[in-house]
C-alpha cells in the first residue's frame, strides 16, 4: 500500500501534463509507506516513450530525502498515451530493490489514471494506490 | 578505515576499489548504479580502479528509468 495526499497525485498529474507529450518522471519521499515529498525532475531522455533520472539530480534529490529524514519510497512517471501499466521497458529496467513504480496515465487526458507498482526480479505487482487528505504533505 | 556511504559511518578493511565496495555493500546489479565518490560522479569504466580512502565519501543509487 502507498499512500499519497492528494496534493501530490494533483501534482503528478500536473507534471505529465506539463511534459506531455514526453514522458515525466520524479520521486516521491516519505515514511512507512506515506508520501510526503514529491521532487519533479528531468527527463534525461527527453522522449514520448522512455524515462531516465539524471544522476545528478538524483544524487542531490536522494541528499534533500535523507537530510529531510525521509526515505525515497517511489520513483514516478508518465505514459502519455499508454494505459497505466508497467511496459516490458519499466520491468527491464526496474531494479532498485523496495522503490515503488508510480505511473500516470494520460491515454485519456481529461481522466487521468495513477497507479503503483513494485518492480522485482522482472515481475510487477500492484501496489494498492490510497489518495489521502493533504495533512503534511510538501510541494 | 572509516569512510561515509549513503549518509551512513561504514567501517571496512581498506583501502578498496569501487567495485569492491559495491560488492562489500551487497549491490546486486553493479552496472546499474551510478557512483559518486567525494562529490564527482564516476564513469563506470573508474569502478575497478577508483581507490577509496579513509574519511572519503560514497553515494551511491541505482539507474531508474523505463518507458511507456
Amino acid at each position: 500500500m502507498l499512500t499519497i495526499p492528494r496534493k501530490i497525485v494533483d501534482a503528478m498529474i500536473e507534471h505529465a501534463h506539463q511534459c506531455a507529450p514526453q514522458e515525466a518522471c520524479g520521486v516521491l519521499s516519505g515514511t512507512d509507506g506515506r508520501v510526503q515529498s514529491i521532487y519533479p525532475m528531468t527527463n534525461a531522455d527527453a522522449s514520448s516513450e522512455h524515462f531516465s533520472l539524471v544522476p545528478r539530480e538524483q544524487f542531490d534529490v536522494a541528499r534533500k530525502i535523507r537530510d529531510e529524514g525521509l526515505v525515497m519510497l517511489a520513483v514516478y512517471h508518465s505514459h502519455p498515451a499508454t494505459p497505466a501499466r508497467p511496459s516490458p521497458e519499466d520491468i527491464r529496467l526496474g531494479v532498485a530493490p523496495g522503490i515503488v513504480h508510480v505511473i500516470v496515465s494520460l491515454a485519456d487526458a481529461d481522466q487521468p489514471v495513477v497507479r503503483a507498482f513494485l518492480i522485482e526480479d522482472g515481475q510487477a505487482a500492484e501496489t494498492p494506490v490510497r489518495i489521502a487528505k493533504d495533512n503534511g504533505a510538501q510541494l | 578505515m572509516e569512510i561515509t556511504v549513503n549518509g551512513d559511518a561504514v567501517t571496512l578493511d581498506g583501502p578498496l576499489t569501487i567495485a569492491r565496495l559495491l560488492v562489500e555493500q551487497k549491490v546486486k546489479m553493479p552496472d546499474m548504479v551510478s557512483v559518486e565518490h567525494n562529490g564527482k560522479i564516476l564513469d563506470r569504466a573508474e569502478f575497478e580502479t577508483q581507490q577509496v580512502q579513509s574519511g572519503d565519501t560514497v553515494e551511491f543509487l541505482y539507474f531508474m528509468g523505463g518507458g511507456a
